[in-house]
């Protein structure tokens, strides 16, 4: 065991050292403190900045999105095309699809780690309050993924926009949309895989459904050829979460399906009601 | 304080805690006792609200856990070692759990010193050997400087020096008032730390006493006597009233401290004596009587079970068997 020994102590510090009145029961010179959610999310705060993964998980999606975004913008500025009529800001697509996968998994852990090392339990005994401690799990991961996908994709917009000038210029729109709402989209979209990790208790099993919830409508609608199931292919192929996600840049698959801010209406839904049974589970369950 | 009343817990068709009422009170130390599976650590995970009673109740200075606003400074509790995260240093899980009830930070460096971890505290806690895990269990339980605490096996993976330490640590922290409910699979270990005992097998309770009742009523003393003279002996014991068993090979035994009185008759009438020794039972072995019919997990020797008792290497089972027609120990004092 390579791990330094800790010293023995030989005298515990004097609080314990002197013996208290018999029976009196014990008062604490520590104050006490009626805790409320800002306590919880301060610890939560700790947590998720002290442990590598958090590190990993955004340092490979800023790379992802970042890196992506510049190449596919150097691809295309290297090339002759004429891009007058495209919009420069959807070149940032690829790397935030790829990047979600990050979020994803951070989401998932957040809540599933826990489970597996079986810290929960020293998480639920500090306090006792289920929801508060899922609200403050959520409410911190949300405030982090979402400010790390904005930088990152403002980022990208900002030097794509520098690198193609013979495309359109973006309207204040097409900016609000491929910087703050698909940061709010991918937000959302980790904090949906937070509560599908708070209900399923397993790092792994979480992470491989939230990844199957991603790729998997888009790549079964593509193998759809019956006529019969046209419209299922239709319906998958627009609410699909690449699909959504394009949806940001004024890109679709079809003509109809989620447009607008359409995709952002649903993501919230959804996160919404998974989340009220994480929660609801949550306060049923042993922990 | 602690309060269980017809506490139970049951997994489907199984019964892992069996109406439980009991009162942990504060100032000593109160062993809770049982084999492995007994019910120990579902019990106690009750306590701190995370598994939900099928039935009955359990109150911590008269409230339910989940009632507790700030409840590191009421009850601090030491359950798995191993439920940190890994790549968390020592200091961030404590500084984690101090945030949470609103602990000053300053406090964290006080409970590492405390468990004498202060020079590993940025270390990631995987790197950490069982007995530093339960140095930090302890520190995370001691956070809130609580008036309850409540240490589930605190001495597995510990060295002696360490056992040493856990011991000292509790018997001060009763001495101060505090309520300090340990439990443990081991008699010897309680036996030197507790001063009262909560036994319980397959989730019911056996035994709620002190332990110096529990020792007076348990550890049967009793004189082992060999002598090559064996029939004579026997009729001399036997005119001066003094009931007689088998122990093991050639061995006698007698009940009770009546060495003198045996040698002295020994002498009298010139018997030879090889041997005449006092003997006490240990806790250990009336531990295991009494919780030898709930026991979840038995490892058998390859041979029919002769008794209730495991081969001890003296043979005073025998000596129980015909002293007691086999009842198991503890069954008379299971009654007072």
């Amino acid at each position: 065991m390579s791990t330094p020994q800790p010293p023995m102590p030989q005298a515990a510090p004097d609080r314990w050292a002197a013996p208290g009145p018999a029976y009196a029961g014990y008062t604490s010179p520590i104050p006490v403190v009626r805790t409320n959610l800002m306590h919880a999310v301060a610890s939560e705060w700790t947590k998720i900045r002290s442990v590598r993964s958090t590190l990993w998980t955004l340092g490979v999606f800023v790379l992802l999105v970042v890196g992506i975004g510049l190449l596919v913008g150097g691809v295309v500025a290297g090339t002759e095309a004429d891009l007058s009529g495209s919009n420069p800001l959807e070149l940032g697509f690829f790397g935030l699809l790829l990047g979600s996968m990050c979020i994803m998994t951070l989401g998932v852990l957040t809540t599933a780690s826990e489970y597996g090392t079986g810290l929960i339990r020293t998480t639920m005994t500090a306090c006792p309050s289920r929801g508060r401690v899922l609200a403050a799990k959520g409410l911190v991961f949300f405030l982090v993924s979402f400010a790390v996908t904005l930088v990152s994709a403002t980022l990208v917009a900002v030097a794509q926009v520098a690198m193609l000038p013979g495309a359109d210029e973006p309207s204040g729109e097409d900016w609000l949309r491929s910087t703050v709402g698909v940061s709010l989209y991918i937000a959302l979209l980790g904090l949906l895989s937070l509560a599908v990790g708070s209900i399923i208790r397993h790092s792994a099993g979480a992470i491989t459904i939230m990844i199957g919830l991603l790729l998997a409508p888009l790549v079964i609608a593509l193998f759809m050829f019956s006529e019969s199931l046209k419209d299922v292919q239709e319906f998958l192929l627009e609410y699909s979460i690449p699909n959504q996600l394009s949806v940001f840049y004024a890109n679709s698959l079809s003509d109809s399906g989620p447009s607008g801010w359409g995709p952002l209406g649903i993501i919230l839904g959804v996160t919404a009601v998974v989340f009220g049974i994480a929660f609801v589970l949550l306060q049923r369950r042993d922990v | 304080m602690i309060e269980l009343s017809g506490l139970t817990k049951r997994y489907g068709e199984k019964v892992a805690v069996n109406d439980l009422t009991f009162t942990v009170r504060p100032g000593i130390i109160t062993g809770f006792l049982g084999p492995n599976g007994a019910g120990k650590s579902t019990t106690m995970r009750m306590v701190l609200g995370l598994d939900r009673p099928t039935a009955g109740d359990v109150r911590i200075d008269g409230r339910h856990y989940h009632e507790l606003k700030d409840p590191l400074t009421y009850i601090g509790a030491l359950l798995d070692a191993k439920a940190v995260h890994g790549g968390r240093s020592a200091y961030h899980h404590l500084l984690c759990l101090a945030q949470a009830n609103g602990i000053p930070a300053r406090r964290v460096h006080e409970v590492l010193d405390t468990v004498g971890l202060t020079a590993v505290a940025k270390k990631k806690a995987k790197g950490f050997s069982l007995g530093m895990g339960q140095r930090l269990g302890i520190a995370g339980a001691l956070l809130g400087d609580p008036r309850i605490l409540m240490f589930d096996e605190p001495v597995n993976g510990l060295d002696p020096e360490g056992i040493h330490w856990i011991r000292n640590l509790m018997k001060t922290l009763a001495a101060q008032g505090r309520t300090v409910f340990v439990s443990s699979h081991l008699m010897s270990e309680m036996a030197l730390t507790a001063d009262h005992l909560v036994v319980i097998g397959q989730g019911r309770l056996l035994a709620d006493t002190s332990m110096a009742r529990f020792i007076a009523e348990n550890s049967r003393s009793y004189v082992r006597v060999r002598t090559p003279q064996r029939e004579r002996l026997l009729d001399v014991l036997a005119t001066a009233g003094i009931a007689v068993a088998p122990g093991g090979g050639e061995a006698l035994e007698v009940d009770g401290d009546k060495a003198e009185a045996i040698g002295e008759l020994a002498a009298r009438h010139q018997i030879t004596l090889h041997e005449l020794s006092p003997q006490r039972a240990s806790l250990e072995e009336a531990f295991m009587q009494l919780t030898a019919e709930s026991v979840e997990y038995h490892a058998h020797d390859g041979q029919p079970a002769a008794g209730p008792l495991p081969p001890q290497g003296q043979a005073q089972g025998q000596a129980q068997g015909q002293g007691q027609g086999q009842r198991p120990w503890g069954s008379d004092w299971r009654k007072g």
